[in-house]
């Protein structure tokens, strides 16, 4: 495939997101979702063609994908492992755990390893603050988190 | 005959394990021959017995926990199928202390239904309250919900049918129902709970909301961090829009009532209300100046109704058994009840729904059991990222919205996180002000600036750098923000920093041997 097809297939794709969510009220958020779903992150072509689908200016567009935490601008390791850094966490030793796994992944917070497996996250709360430590790999919920289990996951993402 | 077992599908079970214990008690069953019905139910809210696994027997239903899935085939050894005796059982679940005493009135269903079965939440009284709801004049609902005395639980404590009524008497061709579900206080996990245990009471509560003010369109705005509450809400929507309890014609009535789910993108900023308006209308979540009030000109400008969940999961029981049952729990002008979050460094955390007056002494040492950690508590934060740190020394404070706002604090989304003593408090408030300059949407100055002058203050404070001068100075800015702030993300960051410094100085006097903060 060359780069033009692949230019056009993520114009296409992008179109189809934009027209599936045009019916709902704010379709904004919905669409950005989806698109980053689509392709790992919020490729930069895209706020062109949804600023022009929405009627809004570029520079609307790359102000919301800038706003949020959750959309990316360039493409992510193959997994994702957030590591919840919120006070819950904190009382049962998030930190000095988070120490260990960027110690153990060569990386800090927002980077991915040289491999391209993993990008590390902190993420503030998971909603598992009565068995803290929590952490989430690519939608999967870990809790009571020890350096075990966090071995586990380093072996797992590095496989 | 079939044997029923319960193994939870709430995250705080599936964090720990639930799916493959839910499959090694399929497969151990299918060995021996023997025929099971796993119900992937809500969580109880006993969250150090997650996986909490549950059979039912003649007696009742009987509690093992935590169990693993290496467990599994000792439980059927030892007969757990009939209730039989094994080192995890702890009998009757309905005769645990932690649950035996809380007064469940929201949570009443969480954790005994199968949340996505209709039969189940009619058999467990649900849908009542909305069948007496299109039944009734609107006015009177909203009546009702006033003199039941909810205050909304997402913090602020405003009285729920006072802003009913606002939102009621406004003229528009359209109006909506908002769910504040953007639950992402640390510490808290209430909302979570009860979308996956009991999704079916947040669309009823809603749709007497709607049906009250005169709104045919309701959003849950939830967070991309709570996958799982996001998937049963969106499958028991769908269940309920094919049942006839939303669309057209709610419950056969001429009421029309709709809803959809909306997820975030990972902005804390977004579960204030007007910040998550922006959001929802695809905007950036920058937070509005008030007025105009959301109740007149919220979403798309139209009036809007902003609850938080525990509000709106709250309204089917006052429906149902009357503003009088409602209002009868509680202490003073917190009325009814508060599910408390037990969180951090417990022995026995999670989920406590009980009536407004328990002293936060009670809630840590009694029902708690005190730290993991088995060291002493050192400090409590109340509320959330923005709540303030109690120390052992005002345990005597009664959990209500009043004692709390006298005591320098608030009850927040009633999140509780307990600390040992080996917690730096100098470090927690340079988190809070961390956390704030992280978060902050950037549209008023004393968050936005303040927030990041504020790290760079506890730092020197920390690194012994004219420390008095600095600690003074640390208090005027958190007084700049207090008063300043347009929000409470940048309003309520000085509760953590103020509690810290004014009842842990240790921690913030200058010693010799004190380590760098970093």
């Amino acid at each position: 495939m060359n780069i033009r097809a692949v230019a056009v297939d993520e114009a296409a794709r992008i179109a189809e997101i934009i027209e599936d969510c045009r019916q709902l009220e704010g379709p904004m958020l919905p669409i950005l979702h989806r698109v980053q779903e689509e392709f790992g992150f919020i490729p930069e072509s895209a706020r062109q063609v949804i600023a022009k689908a929405l009627n809004l200016s570029r520079a609307e567009v790359h102000g919301v994908v800038s706003f949020y935490h959750d959309f990316k601008d360039h493409p992510a390791g193959r997994h994702t492992l957030k590591l919840c850094r919120a006070e819950a966490c904190q009382s049962m030793g998030c930190e000095s755990l988070a120490e260990k796994a960027k110690a153990k992944l060569g990386i800090d917070w927002h980077e991915t390893t040289f491999d391209g497996a993993v990008t590390l996250e902190p993420v503030f709360c998971l909603g598992l603050c009565a068995q803290a430590p929590a952490a989430m790999l690519d939608g999967e919920l870990f809790a009571r988190l020890d350096e075990d289990c966090l071995n586990d996951i380093v072996a797992e993402v590095r496989a | 005959m079939s044997v029923t077992v319960f193994v939870p599908r709430d995250s705080a079970a599936l964090a720990v394990g639930a799916d493959k214990v839910a499959a090694a008690i399929q497969r151990e069953a299918e060995a021996r021959g023997i025929d099971v019905h796993i119900v992937r139910n809500g969580s109880r809210g006993m969250l150090w017995l997650e996986v909490l696994v549950e059979v039912r027997t003649d007696h009742g239903r009987v509690a093992y926990g935590p169990v693993k899935a290496s467990d599994v085939p000792s439980l059927f050894d030892a007969s757990f199928l009939t209730g039989g005796n094994h080192r995890l059982c702890h009998g009757l679940t309905s005769e645990i202390p932690f649950l035996k005493n809380q007064t469940r009135l929201t949570f009443s269903r969480c954790g005994i239904t199968d949340p996505l079965s209709l039969e189940d939440y009619r058999h467990y009284k649900g849908l009542t309250g909305l069948q007496k709801a299109v039944a009734m004049a609107p006015a009177d609902i909203v009546k009702q919900v006033t003199d039941s005395g909810l205050r909304g639980r997402g913090g602020a404590g405003f009285p729920t049918g006072i802003k009913w009524k606002t939102v009621a008497d406004a003229r528009a061709d359209q109006k909506y129902i908002v769910c504040n579900a953007d639950e992402g206080d640390s510490g808290t996990f209430a909302d979570r709970m009860i979308m996956e245990g009991d999704p079916f009471v947040l669309i009823e509560g809603m749709a007497i909301a709607g049906i009250a003010v005169g709104a045919t369109k309701g959003y849950v705005y939830t967070r991309s961090e709570y996958p799982h509450a996001i998937a049963v809400m969106e499958e028991a929507i769908a269940i309920a829009r094919r049942e006839g309890i939303l669309g057209s014609s709610v419950l056969g009535s001429a009421y029309a009532f709709d809803m959809e789910v909306r997820m975030g993108a990972g902005a804390y900023v977004c579960g204030e209300e007007t910040s998550l308006l922006n959001s929802l209308e695809g905007k950036r979540g920058i937070v509005r100046a008030k007025p105009p009030l959301p109740a007149l000109e919220g979403l798309f400008g139209k009036p809007t109704v902003v609850n938080n969940v525990m509000s709106l999961a709250s309204i089917p029981v006052i429906m149902d058994r009357g503003a009088q049952f409602y209002r009868d729990y509680g202490v003073g002008r917190s009325h009814g009840t508060i599910p408390i979050q037990l969180a951090g460094n417990l022995k026995h955390g999670g989920l406590y729904e009980t009536a407004f007056g328990l002293t936060l002494g009670q809630i840590v040492n009694e029902i708690g059991g005190g730290t993991i950690s088995d060291r002493p508590v050192k400090a409590v934060q109340v509320g959330g990222p923005l709540g303030a740190y109690f120390p052992p020394a005002l345990f005597d404070t009664v959990f209500d919205y009043e004692a709390f706002t006298a005591a320098g604090g608030l009850i927040g989304h009633a999140g509780i996180v307990v600390f040992d003593d080996t917690v730096d408090m100098l470090k927690q408030a340079r988190f809070a002000m961390e956390f704030c300059a992280v978060e902050s949407c950037g549209k008023c100055t004393p968050c936005r600036i303040g927030s990041t002058r504020g790290v760079e203050t506890v730092d020197k404070i920390a690194q012994g750098i004219e420390p008095e001068k600095n600690k003074v100075l640390l208090e005027d800015l958190c007084n700049t923000m207090k008063f300043g702030s347009l929000c409470a993300l940048g309003g309520f960051t000085p509760y953590p920093v103020m509690s810290a410094l004014t009842h842990f100085p240790d921690d913030f006097a200058p010693a010799p041997v004190r380590e760098a903060a970093e």
